[in-house]
């Protein structure tokens, strides 16, 4: 008999998973919508082995109460773990329902067939639909005593489904900003304007006194205030600025470049590949290769609403960790865990750790203050500064060629500030109040400690060194990782973690050696590669891009390729990237390939790999957060532009058909894209830029460094 | 707060009593702050949860509404300022209408992630496209860069959207 999927296993209930009533079928999964479109996936998954239509299934929200305890959503894992027990358990409710409606139509189970939601007998008319037998079923059934079921597998139903959630986003209240409890008050917090500030005092008697203030709370260096109205709270968050005094708790490296501030730390390595043998002899290359902290910058603010009620509370959050964030929240708040409900709501588009969780404690804090439900809604300076960055990062490669143009040795050393830093991964909350409050819980805003297991979330790396490790046959290979607890700035997981800025130096430096070995890069790559399905969209790519390798590119015109298989373990891309250079980057056409195994929502997956591609593009021409001597350097959407639509390549993704398991595909584009654009850059113009945001100023600088 | 019949609806531009406001075809008188922003009132007030609160700096665009036709950045206009006008917002687009075309254009080429940006976007687009001209595709993406973001990347489908109701007007 088969194994029960991780998840399953872990949540076995199958009503955590599953339900039905007189409307009809709901399913509940522990992978929350992040925009990802993943609950129409998981209404797919489910309505392909209970055999309905999936746009009658109802994606309920994950609630601590009710739902499958998954962990995170993240690392791409939704599909390839939350996905397999999704489908058991849907498979399972089938089978029990199938009993009763062989009890109720006088049958054998194994003579009845299940269509359209809809038992019956072949050939007759008598049938039972799940709402119909809802009460003559109980749910509260253990996977592990039902066995294995039989899977039906997948059907094509989900070819040209549409997400259910975007008709009500695209009309009404749909979000957690939109959530309105009955007397619910409004807060905001007040928070430094550097990340090395700490709030002393203001005047809160004034503050009191505004409009609408109907409490002013200040625990620690933690300050919020709570109105009838959110802009009255925003009001009096400005008034308390004006009188705010902040004292410096540490002192800011005075440089925010990140190939200056980085070395100034010296932080023994792990090793997460070895080397055996004595190096080869060989030509030797050597390079350096950059990435800034970068932001989430959702459009939307960071919100949470908390509904205090005697000694616990319903949170409602965007987080991406209901379970983890409740565990960290009661630690903090001092409440057992079970006094808390955290229920997710959807929130504006999220990439990673965001400010989510930290904005839930906001609420929890202010709530428990004035006994009442509080939505806090983080201000855009805020959103920008306050949540976790994307980690900073360096990356330092050597290789060896031989004379037959085959590289023969391979080291790596990568250094980054913490990509895993999420609440319930170390020893210490990671909420931002948590770091503010005066009080018992430990308060270093870092992870000291390596990450914990959490259920449903395995780690495989430190996420700094995410696809640090090539994919490539390389007959000696080094990587060494060396993490900073602590940078100047707050930084956790933002889609891809280590693999933007490792593929990005990975596949850059591999054209480096191409010309070093006198040859075409796609040929290169395909000398040193033996996985098939890598193969397979790396020529896809080529051949859909109609890849030449006699175009020798210059006049400000470039080609680059690149490929990554996501944590080498998830979706494989590959794509080419045109470019024209002038005073900038134009990125001209992108040609991509993924294979992503068995594919649940086609659609679902172009739309991931579309927003993949224009994310990392944005990242890698544009994007840069840091600090100076006035504090944090990016102080709303001016100071950080993202991508626009006139930056809009067309953009083409060929996928592979596939039978094999599915495979996470959200976060599969952004090494290659960056690379390929790095790649094009240098094909266009015969210089490198190894360091992003490939800006005007970097140009000129490779361009100057060339002649000079 | 109260809301009053349209008959109670005189606007005092002095500053003080209630300020009348016509959304989405209904009259209705709002005492607040006169220096209020629309969104506030528009969300807060009457309910227009559909109008999204982004970044409260004029940059983003997921708080535009119509007034009297044109888009508006609601975060940044003081209720005051759009007194006795026609606002009209994506919470009451009637099926057939202008706003609801570009809905479904929308919804026909999936064109969203997270969906938060784009109901800001619809309502500029539908803007620029109302007038008897053909408009012009260029104009279009430059308004839009202007005064909208989207962070998913939902882009390229939203430019299949536009495009679909430029064929349309050709047409």
């Amino acid at each position: 008999m088969m194994d029960l999927p991780v998840n399953l296993k872990n949540n076995p209930m199958l009503d955590r998973w599953l339900g039905v009533d007189a409307d009809g079928l709901m399913v509940r999964s522990g992978k929350v919508e992040l925009g990802q479109g993943i609950a129409t996936a998981m209404a797919a998954i489910a309505a392909s082995e209970l055999r309905v239509d999936p746009v009658k299934i109802r994606v309920m929200p994950t609630d601590t109460a009710l739902a499958p305890n998954e962990g995170y959503t993240a690392g791409s894992f939704s599909i390839e773990h939350g996905g397999p027990a999704m489908r058991v358990a849907a498979a399972l409710t089938r089978q029990v329902f199938a009993d009763a409606a062989a009890r109720h139509l006088g049958a054998e189970v194994d003579d009845l067939v299940v269509q359209d939601g809809l038992f019956r007998l072949p050939g007759q008319n008598a049938a039972v639909s799940y709402a119909e037998l809802a009460g003559a079923v109980d749910l509260h059934v253990s996977a592990f005593d039902l066995g294995f079921p039989r899977l039906l597998g997948v059907e094509d139903s989900a070819v040209g489904l549409r997400r259910p959630d975007l008709p009500s986003k695209l009309s009404g209240a749909a979000f957690v900003q939109d959530i309105r409890l009955p007397g619910m008050l409004f807060g905001r917090i007040l928070r430094p304007t550097s990340p090395n500030l700490r709030l002393v005092e203001f005047d809160r008697a004034q503050v009191a006194s505004l409009p609408g203030v109907v409490s002013v709370v200040v625990q620690g260096s933690f300050a919020g205030v709570v109105a009838r109205r959110d802009d009255q709270a925003l009001a009096a968050i400005a008034v308390a600025r004006k009188s705010a005094r902040w004292a410096a708790i540490s002192a800011l490296p005075k440089d925010d470049d990140a190939l200056s501030w980085m070395d100034v730390m010296p932080i023994p390595p792990r090793v997460v590949v070895a080397a055996e043998g004595a190096a080869p002899q060989g030509r030797r290359l050597e390079a350096s290769f950059v990435r800034p902290y970068l932001l989430h910058a959702s459009v939307g603010p960071t919100c949470a609403v908390a509904d205090w009620r005697d000694n616990g509370a319903t949170i409602y959050t965007h987080s991406q960790g209901v379970y983890p964030l409740r565990v960290q929240i009661a630690r903090v708040l001092g409440l057992a865990v079970e006094s808390l409900t955290l229920i997710h709501a959807h929130g504006a588009g999220c990439y990673g750790h965001n400010g989510a969780d930290d904005v839930a404690l906001d609420a929890a804090l202010l709530a428990r203050a004035v006994h009442a439900p509080v939505m806090v809604l983080w201000s855009r300076v805020d959103e920008m500064t306050w949540s976790p960055h994307a980690a900073a990062m360096r990356v330092d490669l050597a290789a060896t060629l031989s004379d037959e143009g085959r590289i023969t040795d391979w080291e790596c050393r990568v250094e980054s500030t913490p990509h895993l830093a999420r609440p319930g991964m170390g020893e210490d909350p990671n909420l931002l109040a948590a770091a503010e409050l005066e009080g018992p819980v430990p308060t270093a805003p870092q992870l000291a400690k390596p990450p914990v297991a959490t259920p449903g979330f395995s780690i495989s790396d430190r996420g700094g060194d995410r696809n640090a490790r090539p994919l490539y046959d390389l007959p000696r290979l080094t990587v060494l990782h060396h993490e900073l607890p602590q940078g100047p700035l707050r930084s956790s997981a933002m889609r891809a973690l280590g693999a933007h800025l490792n593929v990005f130096a990975i596949e850059g430096f591999l054209d480096e050696l191409a010309q070093a070995a006198g040859c075409d890069p796609l040929e290169f790559r395909l000398r040193h590669m033996t996985d098939p399905r890598a193969v397979a969209v790396i020529m896809a790519a080529a051949d859909a891009a109609d890849w030449d390798e006699n175009d020798a590119g210059a006049e400000g015109i470039g080609r680059g390729i690149a490929f990554a298989r996501y944590k080498n373990t998830g979706a494989y891309y590959a794509c080419v990237v045109r470019v024209a250079v002038d005073e900038n980057v134009r990125v001209l056409s992108v040609h991509g390939a993924a294979d992503a195994g068995r594919v649940i929502h086609p659609d679902g997956l172009l739309n991931q790999i579309e927003g993949g591609v224009v994310q990392a593009a944005s990242w890698t021409l544009l994007e840069r957060a840091g600090w100076s001597e006035d504090g944090f350097t990016v102080q709303g959407w001016d100071s950080y532009p993202i991508w626009g639509f006139r930056d809009i390549p067309p953009i083409s993704t060929t996928v592979i058909p596939s039978r094999e398991a599915s495979l996470g595909a959200g976060e599969c584009a952004a090494g290659p894209v960056a690379a390929a654009i790095g790649n094009a850059v240098a094909h266009a113009l015969g210089v490198r830029v190894r360091q992003m945001p490939i800006t005007r100023d970097r140009l000129m600088a490779a361009i100057q460094g060339e002649m000079g | 707060m109260s809301q009053k019949h349209e008959e109670d609806c005189m606007t005092n531009r002095d500053g003080h009593g209630p300020i009348c406001l016509i959304v989405n075809g209904q009259s209705c008188a709002v005492e607040v702050d006169r220096e209020t922003p629309l969104l506030s009132v528009l969300r807060d007030d009457l309910g227009m949860l559909g109008t999204r609160t982004g970044c409260l700096e004029g940059r983003c665009g997921s708080c535009t509404v119509h007034v009297d036709g044109r888009a508006v950045q609601t975060c940044t206009t003081p209720v005051w300022s759009v007194a006795d006008q026609r606002i009209d917002t994506i919470d009451a687009a009637a099926p057939g209408t202008l706003i609801a075309r570009v809905r479904d254009a929308f919804l026909d080429e999936q064109a969203a992630q997270c969906g938060y940006c784009v109901n800001g976007i619809i309502m500029t687009i539908a803007s620029l496209i109302a007038g008897p001209a053909v408009p012009d595709r260029g104009h279009i993406l430059t308004v839009l860069d202007e005064r909208h973001l989207c962070r998913c990347g939902a882009h390229p489908r939203m430019l299949r959207a536009l495009d679909r109701l430029l064929a349309e007007a050709v047409a």
